[in-house]
Parts: structure tokens; C-alpha cells; sequence
């Protein structure tokens, strides 16, 4: 088939309200959407506009009353049996022929596989700007020196880049929406109002899409709820390339179900095998604020502090006095590990009621 | 019947190794002082493309890579891992591109390759971490796409089936060509060299990377027609110009920091017995554990 290119479409730039697509399993949305509608409402709090929805999917009767609490004024209900699983054609058309008809400011969805599969085809259909794996969005004026032009409450877009060593801030000055995704854990998920209720407009899918995008064959689906709640753990009992072995890692096990805690892993230990990729801490993993976080054999890369700095206590173990992470711990431990955690272990229980 | 592959192939500094001289003094990168390296998981989308190669008659795979002309290393690098031909996207047009601009740009060369039934590429670039040219690509040209591929378990005349590795799971999905497949770090490995071919193609070259080199090859190339890497500039596609570069880039970077975390004042401690129990009752105390 010879490829053709289709043309762009441009949104003008009205001030309208902002946008979250709500990710969703089983009817459940996910924490990842209810952060962003948190994130979403607090914006349009200060923007003075409306919060709203969309959810797209198969029997989502219970959507409404998951998410008004978060206080969303509209949700956008795509409710079709072929809408579900998600695959990206039907669900892009859905999203820019709605943004097409009402010019959303901003929109937000989750960085997880499906909203980094969806945001960029939408981007690309409507010329819209889309910053990924956003650490913060906040608003503010950027001036365009060269134009000579000012713009106000532009959403700055701020983002790692260069492999976590700069944070780099993004604007998208003269089109819309303004578009990013955000890693789950990363805004921090908040009931607006118990009773907050909010108006349903229900879509009417073939309005929207055309029978033509539904072409992807789902013939295998195999999604497991996530076991682990590390993002919830009150204590994270870390561990890095330093551990030396998977083996070694068993420590960090018994030393978290002393404390009650959870076990994460730095992305060089994940890539070296010690631990599985759910336990990632860090920009590219999950970010945590535990109540306690003790790093153990971790060296402290830009990219792991980013995911764990929030902790509100923490303690460095490490052989290596000069490593980075320890300017940042309350506890420096210097030794090893080895020897460490089963003296933490045996003076815990020896303490404890 | 001939079945075209383009496999799309970008090179990154290698922001996994960034050393104490990776930033200037005012914040900025040092690009010169990270070593430039194929894209590590475009090497995987190599691999898959050279799969489905080894498996269907007359398949032939194009790596289509856009950057400076050192970028054409990309390209040889492909052809000694078993690419049949590359082309390189280079021009002052393209400078200053966001990930917008650089899909628009790949589009217009896509289109200009003709019939394409197949376009694989890395899931994400290591430099940017966006994961967007893929899907932004496949909007553009409006084909249906399958992210986050582990491995292509089929293609046939007409459809492709591949198994994808998500946060929460695998799924197996079936799609018709032609179709933009972007592939995972944990796909299989990308193949070595062939010998044979590093022998055969270690004088490719584009047509500046000719200009700029002090041996004369003209002998040699036109004898040797084959060894000619093809480079377009903006004028060899069709294009609008103000979908290129800045214009074409709706994102403005209004501000680049690098990361500085403050420190806190850390109280050290050693090994011993009384240490240890000592923190971890103060711990007990202050009901942070316990």
C-alpha cells in the first residue's frame, strides 16, 4: 500500500477547561488517573475553569462515583463493547474528534503504556504539544523574547531529560490543548468533596469513531493486578547494584517484614536481576514518600534521588563514605550491608513490644 | 512480491555513563563529552526487522536515521548487521526539532520510500525518554500501531501479530499492514557484525562524508556503487516548510536546570553493636518503626 501522509489540524488557543483521560481496568480507574484529576482539579481551581472527564470502555456504571469525588464538573462517557480492551486507534479518534468540539486547555493522561501509546498520536493529530513523564506541572508567564510576546498562565511542563542529569521546563506558547503525561505516585491523589457531583454527557461512540479504527485483534490479555503497594508502603527497605546478588537481596526481605515494610530496588539493581522491574524506585520506576527509607548498597544516581528524596526519613548504607546518596540521608551508615541489617533485625525485635 | 521493512534508528549520547565533565558550568550538556551510540533499544527493533527478513522471500530492511552527518555511522553499523540500505535525514531544516517536528520530517521521507509494509523502530530514545516519534509517525501516515513489542510472532502478506510487554502484563495482538511497530529493551538482543559484511561495507559513505574525506574514492564507488549511502536533505522531500524544526515544534523549552539536590546534614555513624542498637531505639522512640 502506498503511504499517504494526513494533514494537521490545528486547536486556536481559547481558554477553555482541562482534560484527564481516565485509565480503566475492570471498571476500576486507576490511581494514576484519580492523581491526575487531583493535580487537574487544583489547576482549574486556579485557571477558574471547569475540571472533566473521559472515560472510554465497556460497562463503566461505576466510573461516575469513583471519580466526582475528586471534583470533576464533566465526565465524558464512551461506553461500547468495542472500546474495550483499549487499542489506540478507536480511542485516539474518540479523543481528538472530542477536543476537536471542545478545545480543551489542557489535558492530562497517566505515563503508563497505554497514555504513552495514546498522548502522542493525539499530540500528532491536533499539532498539540505533549511533554512525557512529567515530575511537575505548575503554571506561569513565559515571555518570547524573539516575538517579542508574552504569554500568561502557560502550564510549565517540567521534566527530566538527559537521562535525569537536567530538569528541563516545557511550554507549549500557541497551541492546544497542552498536553502530559505523568508517572503514577508522581502527583499525589486527594478527595476534593465526598459529594461533589458532577454533569454526565454520554458519548455516542460512532459519532466519534469510525468503524475503521476498530482493525487491532486483541487475541490474548493477560493483566495482573499489581500485587505490590510500594508507592503505599510506610517503610521501603531499598536495595542497588551494590547488593552484589539476588541472593543478597533476601536480607533486604527479612529486614522489610521485620519492619513491616516494602522492598524496592534501584534501576542498576532491576537491570542487573537482582529484583523485578515493579520494585523500581526512581524517575523511570515509581516515586515513593515513605515514612522511612533505608538505602542499602545504593550509590544515589540523579535518577533513583528523584524517585525517593521525599522520604521523610532516611538512612544510607553503604561501604563507599563518598557516595552520593549520602548527602542527602539523615543516617550515613558506613559498612556493609551484610553485616548491618542483622543487627538492625536482632536489635528491633530485641526493642520492640 | 517484495516486502519493504524501514527500521527507524536515531544516535544518542550515552546518557547511561554521564561523567563529571557531561555539564558546562552554566548548566547546559556537554554533548562532545558523551560518546555517541546507536539508540540501544533501535538495536532490538534491528533485530526484530532482520527476523522477519530471515523469514519472508524478497524482504528487504531500509534504516532511515535523521541527524548530523556523523549520524551515518547508524547506518553502516545496520548494514553490517545484516540492513540491506540506509538513508540519512540531515539538513540545517530539521535543526532545533521536537519530537513533533522530527515525526513530521520522518513521515515525509517515509512516504518518499514508496511502498513501505513494514516500519519497526526502539520504543524510546535514551536521550529524550518520550516515547513519542513512534505513535506520532503512525498518526501521521495513518497506519495502526503495536508498542511496547516484545516480539513479532508472525507477519504474513497481509497482517502481523506480535506480543506486547506492558506495566501490568502481555498482551498478543493481530493487525493488518502496513503497520508501525515500536520494540522494548526486552526484546531480543540485536544480532553481531557479520564479518563478510563489515568487509564489504566498511567504505560506505554518504555523499558529504565523500566530500569531506581527504582519499580520493571516486574509483572505487563507481565500481562499487552499492557502498553509496543516500542522504536527503529537506529538498528531497516533500514537505511543508512550517511543519520543520522550530516552527514544526509546538514545545519551547523555557528553561533547562541541572539537578542539584540539597543536601542535609547527615549524622554518620560506623558498625558497632551500640550503634546499631542506639538507632534503631531512637527509631522505636520517635515511632517511626514499631
Amino acid at each position: 500500500m502506498q503511504i499517504t501522509l494526513l494533514g494537521n489540524f490545528k486547536i486556536d488557543t481559547d481558554m477553555n477547561n482541562i482534560f484527564v483521560y481516565l485509565e480503566i481496568e475492570d471498571g476500576a480507574v486507576g490511581d494514576v488517573s484519580l492523581e491526575l484529576l487531583t493535580k487537574g482539579r487544583s489547576l482549574a481551581d486556579q485557571y477558574k475553569c471547569h475540571l472533566e472527564a473521559v472515560a472510554a470502555g465497556y460497562q463503566l456504571d461505576k466510573v461516575a462515583e469513583q471519580v466526582f469525588p475528586y471534583g470533576v464538573d464533566v465526565l465524558h462517557l464512551a461506553d461500547d463493547k468495542r472500546m474495550s480492551p483499549y487499542t489506540s486507534l478507536p480511542h485516539t479518534s474518540l479523543l481528538v474528534n472530542l477536543f476537536k468540539e471542545e478545545k480543551p486547555q489542557i489535558a492530562l493522561m497517566g505515563a503508563t503504556s497505554l497514555g504513552r501509546d495514546l498522548g502522542p498520536r493525539v499530540s500528532s493529530a491536533l499539532f498539540s504539544g505533549l511533554t512525557a513523564d512529567c515530575t511537575a506541572l505548575e503554571l506561569g508567564n513565559y515571555e518570547d523574547k524573539k516575538a517579542g510576546k508574552t504569554y500568561e498562565n502557560l502550564l510549565y511542563q517540567i521534566r527530566p531529560a538527559f537521562g535525569g542529569n537536567i530538569v528541563a521546563t516545557i511550554v507549549n506558547p500557541d497551541c492546544r490543548p497542552q498536553m502530559a503525561t505523568v508517572r503514577e505516585g508522581v502527583m499525589k491523589k486527594q478527595i476534593k468533596d465526598p459529594k461533589y457531583k458532577g454533569k454526565i454527557n454520554k458519548l455516542d461512540v460512532s459519532k466519534y469513531v469510525a468503524d475503521t479504527d476498530f482493525v487491532m485483534e486483541v487475541i490474548e490479555r493477560h493483566m495482573e493486578k499489581s500485587k505490590l503497594n510500594i508507592k503505599g508502603s510506610p517503610i521501603i527497605v531499598a536495595g542497588g547494584y551494590g547488593m552484589g546478588s539476588a541472593d543478597n537481596f533476601k536480607l533486604l526481605y527479612d529486614l522489610a517484614n521485620t519492619l513491616g515494610g516494602e522492598v524496592g530496588a534501584s534501576r542498576a539493581a532491576v537491570d542487573a536481576g537482582f529484583a523485578e522491574h515493579e520494585r523500581q524506585i526512581g524517575q523511570t520506576g515509581i516515586t515513593v514518600r515513605p515514612k522511612l527509607y533505608i538505602a542499602c548498597g545504593i550509590s544515589g544516581q540523579i535518577q533513583h534521588i528523584a524517585g525517593m528524596q521525599e522520604s521523610s526519613l532516611i538512612i544510607a548504607i553503604n561501604n563507599d563514605q563518598h557516595a552520593p546518596i549520602n548527602a542527602i540521608a539523615d543516617y550515613v551508615i558506613t559498612g556493609n550491608v551484610e553485616e548491618v541489617i542483622p543487627k538492625m533485625i536482632k536489635y528491633y525485635k530485641a526493642n520492640s513490644k | 512480491m517484495s516486502f519493504n521493512i524501514v527500521v527507524l534508528a536515531k544516535q544518542v549520547p550515552d546518557t547511561r555513563n554521564v561523567g563529571k565533565d557531561a555539564m558546562k558550568a552554566d548548566g547546559t550538556v556537554n554533548r562532545a563529552a558523551l560518546p555517541a551510540i546507536f539508540n540501544p533499544e533501535d538495536l532490538n527493533a534491528l533485530e526484530q526487522a532482520l527476523r522477519v527478513k530471515d523469514k519472508i522471500k524478497d524482504a528487504t530492511v531500509s534504516v532511515l536515521t535523521m541527524g548530523p552527518g556523523r549520524a551515518a555511522e547508524i547506518i553502516r553499523e545496520s548494514i553490517y548487521r545484516g540492513a540491506d540500505n540506509g538513508y540519512l535525514l540531515s539538513g540545517r531544516e530539521f535543526a532545533g526539532s521536537d519530537t513533533l517536528a522530527t515525526s513530521y520530517a520522518l513521515s515525509c521521507a517515509i512516504r518518499k520510500m514508496g511502498k513501505v509494509d513494514l516500519i519497526v523502530c526502539g520504543r524510546q530514545a535514551i536521550d529524550g525518554d518520550t516515547a513519542q516519534v513512534g505513535p506520532q509517525i503512525a498518526e501521521k501516515l495513518g497506519l495502526p500501531q503495536i508498542t511496547y513489542t516484545e516480539e513479532i510472532l508472525d507477519v504474513n502478506a497481509t497482517s502481523i501479530t506480535a506480543k506486547r510487554r506492558v506495566e501490568r502484563g502481555v498482551e498478543v495482538v493481530k493487525g493488518p499492514l502496513p503497520m508501525l511497530v515500536t520494540v522494548n529493551g526486552t526484546a531480543a538482543p540485536c544480532r553481531p557484525r557479520n564479518a563478510k559484511l563489515v568487509m564489504k561495507y566498511k567504505y560506505a559513505k554518504t555523499s558529504t562524508e565523500l566530500q569531506e574525506s581527504s582519499s580520493d574514492y571516486t574509483d572505487l564507488f563507481n565500481s562499487h556503487p552499492y557502498l553509496n549511502i543516500d542522504e536527503w536533505g529537506a529538498a528531497d522531500i516533500e514537505h511543508d516548510p512550517q511543519w520543520l524544526g522550530l516552527s514544526g515544534s509546538p514545545t519551547k523549552v523555557k528553561q533547562i536546570e541541572s539537578v542539584v539536590f540539597t543536601a542535609k546534614e547527615s549524622k554518620r555513624m560506623g558498625v558497632s553493636d551500640t550503634e546499631i542498637e542506639d538507632l534503631i531505639k531512637e527509631l522505636i522512640a520517635n515511632h517511626t518503626i514499631g
